[in-house]
């Protein structure tokens, strides 16, 4: 399928998408959408019959600091069944980064948008597990970002405040010292 | 009678636990022996790659990349040199692509290896390990000709390799092709008929069909669970299409057919090892005659001023790749891997993002222990080969 007829067949499937296909080097057809619209998008990509695409293989983003709109989503979409690969790029303001999960389509989409989140600071609406992925769950910032300093300091935390005082951990420890009479 | 009271048990397994293959910790939630839930949790290996690439020059990044999946290294260095190299519009001279298929089966055969041994080891079979490791150190010792590195050669280049192939690199590879077969079968005497290895992984860790592509799953682990798809088949790279070989697939989806998978793939390596050795000329290019990228020969550097001086700016700025963006998918041990790039047209990269086989993998452990046994957990994290260097990066 060449981009002109998958740009055709989107905008037929999907009235209101605003599609912008771009030319490529790899063997990736690749198109903008607009963040509104990306859930009816990879629905109807997932599920009509002629694109099929059941396989996220990748789900990243790229920060283009300082230039606005600041962060570009990467979705790269296999579709096993007519050998097609796809990457569907959406456009993120840097202000309330935020964009709609695709969990409930791939669950494969979980893990990697975790990671997006722990890295960009790019929040996923309706994330079953909104949590830090790579990173400590203390950490402050986003490293991948571009204004993200690359060699700072910072003193380890515990995640969890310790739950016994110093007196109470030394009394344990009397008292679970093993006395032998010799 | 009195009342008896049960609770279900909560189990810390990891970080620190041989069987995780590093450092992956999963609280199990445990009803007597049956797993009830468990919560992976990654990040011990996280050294921030990606970001650090960022401030490297384009060939710098290479031994990087080699150190994140560190069981294929070559399979990722070459993934990141096709992703630059398609960006850069470079074509390889043939005898590059050949070289570099070459190396790329004997890294998988390598990394299998690895794989079978722990795997072995982990579900009681401990004199496998000892024997894969046995073939596992001729393929080091190719490496250690080649590059003068065992394990992280970065023989790799943007537009083509290091240097030339060492002399007695064809009889060392012919040697260990042939030497390897009786090998695998060896292995195969030890495990494939072996009840109790059997009984141990058929039917344990099931995944279907539906889920492993639902759950992004590729290579081995998908092939055992009927999804037949390899990035050498359905996106050729580096004229796989004119090698002749086969995508072993088995339909349970379990360890044992992870297993059997797993050893096909290393015969049908080896099939593809000999038709590329016989296709490398032993003398001719290494890699592409760009001056912009390729360094002169060194002769050259000592007696002609503008080799000197071509040498003197690639070592030090580096080249620049054209503003665009790429991901040329590799089938490395694991499956589908490769490096999503963006230049900004400079001589360092904007963005370099790896996908990791592993990760996913990891993600959908949870899918196939919870309701087994805690046993059972041991022989799955091992079925999957996880690397977490290639986790976390």
């Amino acid at each position: 399928m060449e981009p002109t007829a998958l740009v055709a067949l989107l905008r037929e499937l999907v009235p209101s998408a605003e599609i912008e296909p771009v030319p490529t080097v790899d063997r990736h057809m690749t198109i903008y959408a607009a963040s509104g619209q990306l859930s009816s998008l990879v629905q109807v990509l997932h599920d009509h019959a002629d694109l099929d695409f059941r396989f996220l293989a990748e789900l990243t983003a790229t920060d283009y600091w300082p230039r606005e709109p600041r962060f570009e989503l990467v979705y790269v979409l296999v579709s096993l069944s007519q050998r097609l690969r796809l990457r569907l790029k959406v456009r993120l303001a840097g202000s309330d980064a935020h964009v709609a999960t695709v969990c409930g389509i791939w669950p494969a989409a979980n893990w990697l948008e975790r990671e997006v989140w722990d890295l960009f600071g790019i929040a996923f609406d309706g994330h079953p597990d909104p949590r830090r992925l790579l990173m400590p769950e203390d950490w402050d910032g986003y490293p991948l970002r571009k204004d993200y300093p690359v060699q700072i300091r910072k003193t380890p935390e515990a995640a969890e405040p310790l739950q016994l005082t110093a007196e109470e951990f030394r009394a344990n420890v009397a008292r679970d010292r093993l006395t032998r009479e010799h | 009678m009195p009342d008896v009271r049960t609770e279900t048990m909560t189990v810390n397994m990891g970080p620190q636990h041989p069987s995780t293959h590093g450092v992956l910790r999963l609280v199990l939630e445990l009803d007597g022996e049956t797993v009830l839930s468990s919560a992976p949790t990654i990040g011990f290996l996280h050294t921030g790659i990606e970001k650090t690439a960022e401030q490297k020059k384009w060939q710098q990044v290479i031994p990087l990349v080699e150190r994140m999946d560190y069981l294929s290294a070559q399979s990722n260095s070459m993934a990141f040199c096709l992703s630059v190299e398609t960006l850069l519009g470079l074509d390889l001279p043939q005898r590059v692509r050949d070289i570099r298929v070459l190396i790329a089966e004997l890294q998988r055969i390598n990394s299998h290896l690895v794989w079978l041994g722990t795997h072995g080891m982990e579900v009681g079979a401990v004199s496998v390990m000892l024997y894969c490791f046995r073939e596992r150190e001729l393929l080091l010792n190719i490496n250690e000709m080649l590059a003068g590195f065992r394990l992280f050669p970065s023989y790799m280049r943007v537009g083509g390799l290091r240097e030339d192939l060492p002399r007695g690199f064809h009889d060392a590879v012919r040697a260990f092709l042939d030497r390897m077969p009786s090998k695998l079968d060896e292995y195969e005497d030890l495990l494939t008929k072996n009840e109790i290895y059997i009984e141990r992984t058929r039917n344990v860790g099931r995944i279907s069909k539906g889920d492993a592509v639902a759950y992004g799953l590729v290579g081995p682990i998908a092939r055992a669970a009927g999804v037949d798809y390899d990035v050498r088949k359905y996106f050729p790279y580096l004229g796989y299409e004119t090698y002749d070989f086969a995508v072993p697939t088995r339909t349970d989806g379990d360890v044992y057919s992870r297993y059997l998978v797993r050893v096909a793939e290393m015969r049908e390596s080896l099939k593809i090892c000999r038709q590329a050795l016989d296709r490398i000329a032993p003398m001719g290019p290494f890699a592409v005659s760009d001056p912009r990228i390729t360094p002169p020969p060194k002769d050259k550097v000592y007696t002609e001023m503008e080799a000197l001086i071509q040498h003197f700016l690639i070592y030090s700025q580096g080249f620049t790749v054209p503003a665009g963006e790429a991901y040329v998918p590799v089938e490395g041990p694991r499956g589908e891997q490769g490096f999503y790039i963006v230049s900004d047209g400079t001589n360092r990269p904007w963005r370099v993002k790896s996908r990791a086989p592993s990760l996913l993998a990891c993600q959908a452990l949870s899918k196939m222990i919870v309701g087994g046994l805690i046993a059972d957990v041991i022989a799955v994290i091992g079925s999957i080969d996880v690397v977490m260097g290639d986790v976390d990066r």
